[in-house]
């Protein structure tokens, strides 16, 4: 009886242990010979073989890159791995915006000892972005996505109208675009990209989040974004401009058929373009950002992240050598744009890896002229340790202006974001300015 | 007359088989059913009590941030008491978002459970060729993960490249926008319906199949046509049947979340909070905040739990009755 009783545990207990063995351990730890192992998560496309490049020229450090599915996930991964104690990578990549959410997470190191020198490296607006405006550095910024306008070139030339400078024309345009062809419009207002609406609020001048003192500022519903929700709201109003979302099968279809004419998107659309509207190739010209004031141009940011080393890491060191020379090195700096498809922040990357058009864009030579222009004018934003819960209120309260179709909506929505976001912060605890 | 004698050896058997003709066993039996028990009690114990108790911890629980919450040390998990349940009970979104899925229950429940019953009581009045083509083709939605069914659905959705819309607007119609507000309710309950009722059709044709032919023929004897059989004998036999998929549907209508979840991407309508798991899932994963997201968890469990054994509990002893 006794054995009964034991053997039916025991099989329980195997099966437990089976359940419970599924992390796989990739803890950084030194193999044989001293040489170092570093585990990366990344998931640009081709990261691999970019990191082959430092694998065969560094044989003491060996970096594995473990492919992740995006932004949000991996964020989801890492900050269960922190909870949990262990499973975290060595490295890791960030989007800008989540990079203050790890921190305050205490998912990121702070490597200002070996890494603060390369500040000169990089635009004053990436370096912000992982300095967060403090003294610390919390990681290398990799890439950034400067945002641009791509249009029809063959439907403005047959409307006879020019790439619009300002926001003025770029609603004239809109308007004359959508009356000739009812079905066709230059852009969409998407209540499901939140990043979109932040890099047009940010080229307004723009910075949701800052720190005073020892205390966070929240300023979503400032000027600068009234005026460019108040702006879309009225466009969005008139029905010259779509209130559907983008990256949905619609919005590629329109896109592939001629009904969106335009996009207000950053640096790396070639890629997005090639893949939704396959049939569209060499009708696309691209421009600089529509300006509020021609006289002072500006820009922002949509997209673009940093390499940071992880708290868990247990070679900090040579975690940062990795993601030095990931993100500096002429040699790497090819490879992730010619790679990895990616559009290095480093600055002296356009000058050297970045001399041909993308495929899509053949046409047009000053494509990374016009490009580099926008990350110079690029305004300084500061991301918040809640980004996520700010961006989630951005798709509820926007979606509801959106299908609401008034402008007065889209200036109420700005509100309910900023309370929302004010009030999660307080309720966590976290000192809130005014 | 036939079945007489069949039913005297099975009498003969229980009566060998009873406990009580084997006198000296019942001493030793103490410690078999839990050996027997065990597996069945350490993974219930591990996999559903244990993770149940943690939710139920962690929604006494919180995170305090102090300061600027950058760096190690500024946050620290404390006791929260009730606040989260307060928090989440008095959050602007929740009540709405319960109004939704009662409403979208109103719709889903009687049109999938009426279908389904209607189309097991068509196959089974038929019991023809055609009959089991249709029963394999109803139950075949069911086969579809919600998931993928939303996205097929969502396809059929988007006006530009739906074929619904393409053959309405060369009807000279005008598709309706089916994710504008007004519509999205229907057309997650539409999804929701279209996977469900296949299922409970096999459950209710099942409990049909097994009234005895007897009774239809006695009483279409009688003179009863096929819609009395239907309304008052077929009907009423499976009752317990029904009343457990009505109870199945309930909960399912209390958890919905795939269809909406994947269809969000692609409408304004549907936000974050559309249903309370979606709640649950916003809170845990796009805010970060577990504790919130437990207790709202265990808010809607206890509304399940109540209002599935309410239910029970309310029609139970009428409809189980018969059996006795």
């Amino acid at each position: 009886m006794r054995k009964a009783i034991g053997g039916a545990l025991a099989a329980s207990l195997l099966l437990l242990a089976a359940g419970c063995s599924g992390s796989d351990d990739d803890s950084g730890g030194t193999a044989g010979g001293g040489k170092v192992e570093l585990t990366y998560w990344s998931w640009a496309p081709n990261m691999d073989k970019v990191v082959e490049g430092w694998n065969a020229g560094h044989p003491g450090i060996h970096v594995t890159v473990n492919k992740q599915d995006g932004g949000d996930p991996a964020v989801t991964k890492l900050l269960t791995a922190i909870k949990a104690g262990s499973g975290a990578p060595d490295v890791m990549q960030a989007e800008y915006q989540k990079i203050p959410t790890l921190v305050s997470a205490d998912a990121i190191a702070d490597i200002a000892a070996d890494a603060g020198g390369l500040k000169a490296k990089f635009p004053d607006s990436a370096w912000n972005a992982v300095t967060l405006g403090s003294e610390s550095v919390y990681g290398v910024p990799q890439d950034s996505g400067p945002m641009m306008f791509y249009y029809r070139a063959d439907v403005f030339e047959k409307l006879s109208i020019s790439p619009p400078a300002t926001w003025d024309q770029y609603a004239d345009a809109a308007r004359k675009i959508h009356s000739a062809n009812k079905k066709q419009y230059l852009g969409t207002f998407s209540a499901n990209d939140p990043g979109w609406f932040a890099g047009l609020a940010q080229q307004a001048g723009a910075s949701w989040w800052g720190v005073q003192g020892d205390s966070w500022t929240v300023t979503i519903n400032d000027a600068a974004t009234q005026k460019v929700a108040g702006y879309w709201g009225g466009l969005v109003q008139e029905g010259v401009i779509a209130n559907t979302p983008m990256y949905t099968p619609d919005w590629n279809a329109a896109l592939n058929d001629g009904t969106q004419v335009g996009w207000l998107s950053a640096v790396w659309a070639p890629g997005v373009l090639e893949g939704n509207a396959a049939s569209t190739k060499g009708k696309w010209k691209v421009a600089a950002l529509p300006q509020w004031d021609p006289a002072k141009p500006a820009s922002g940011n949509w997209g673009g992240s940093a390499t940071s080393v992880t708290t868990q890491s247990k070679h900090k060191k040579q975690a940062v050598e990795f993601i030095t020379w990931l993100n500096t090195d002429p040699a790497a700096l090819k490879a992730l744009a010619g790679t990895a498809n990616i559009y290095p922040a480093a600055t002296e990357a356009t000058s050297t890896a970045l001399t041909a058009p993308p495929a899509f864009f053949a046409g047009q030579q000053d494509f990374y002229a016009i490009a580099a222009e926008a990350g110079k004018v690029t305004n300084p934003f500061t991301y918040g340790p809640n980004v996520n819960v700010a961006y989630s209120a951005y798709n509820d309260a926007f979606g509801k202006a959106a299908e609401a179709e008034q402008s007065a909506a889209f200036t109420a929505a700005l509100g309910t974001m900023q309370t929302t976001t004010v009030s999660d912060m307080k309720t966590a605890g976290f000192k809130v300015a005014g | 007359m036939t079945t007489l004698p069949a039913v005297t050896p099975a009498a003969e058997r229980s009566a060998v088989t009873t406990a009580a003709d084997r006198p000296g066993r019942g001493r030793r039996r103490s410690g078999t059913p839990y050996a027997f028990l065990a597996p069945a009690l350490v993974l219930f114990t591990a996999f559903l009590g244990a993770p149940v108790v943690y939710a139920g911890y962690l929604s006494l629980r919180r995170v305090k941030v102090s300061g600027l919450g950058l760096g190690r040390g500024s946050r620290v998990e404390q006791w929260a008491g009730l606040s989260n349940y307060t928090r989440v009970l008095t959050d602007s979104e929740f009540l709405p978002s319960v109004g939704r899925i009662a409403l979208y229950g109103l719709i889903v429940v009687p049109l999938m459970l009426g279908g389904a019953l209607l189309m097991a009581l068509l196959i089974d009045a038929g019991r023809s060729r055609a009959g089991r083509f249709a029963r394999t083709a109803i139950f075949l939605p069911y086969a579809v993960p919600a998931v993928i069914a939303s996205l097929l659905w969502g396809f059929l959705y988007l006006p530009r490249i739906s074929p619904i819309s393409d053959v309405l607007n060369g009807a000279g119609l005008s598709a309706p926008n089916v994710f504008s507000s007004s519509w999205v309710l229907y057309a997650v309950a539409n999804i929701a319906i279209w996977g469900g009722m296949g299922f409970n059709m096999i459950v209710l044709y099942t409990a049909l199949r097994t009234i005895p032919g007897e009774l239809s023929e006695a009483a279409r004897i009688d003179g009863a046509s096929d819609v009395q059989i239907a309304l008052r004998i077929k009907i009423p036999v499976i009752l317990p049947s029904l009343i457990m998929t009505f109870v199945f549907s309930l909960i399912a209508t209390l958890q919905v979340f795939a269809e909406p979840m994947t269809l969000r991407p692609l409408a304004n309508t549907i936000s974050a909070t559309w249903t309370p798991l979606m709640m649950v899932y916003r809170d845990a994963f796009i805010r970060n905040d577990i504790h919130a997201a437990a207790a709202t968890s265990v808010v809607i469990a206890v509304a399940t739990f109540a209002l599935s054994f309410g239910f029970l509990k309310l029609v139970g002893s009428r409809a189980f009755r018969q059996e006795d």
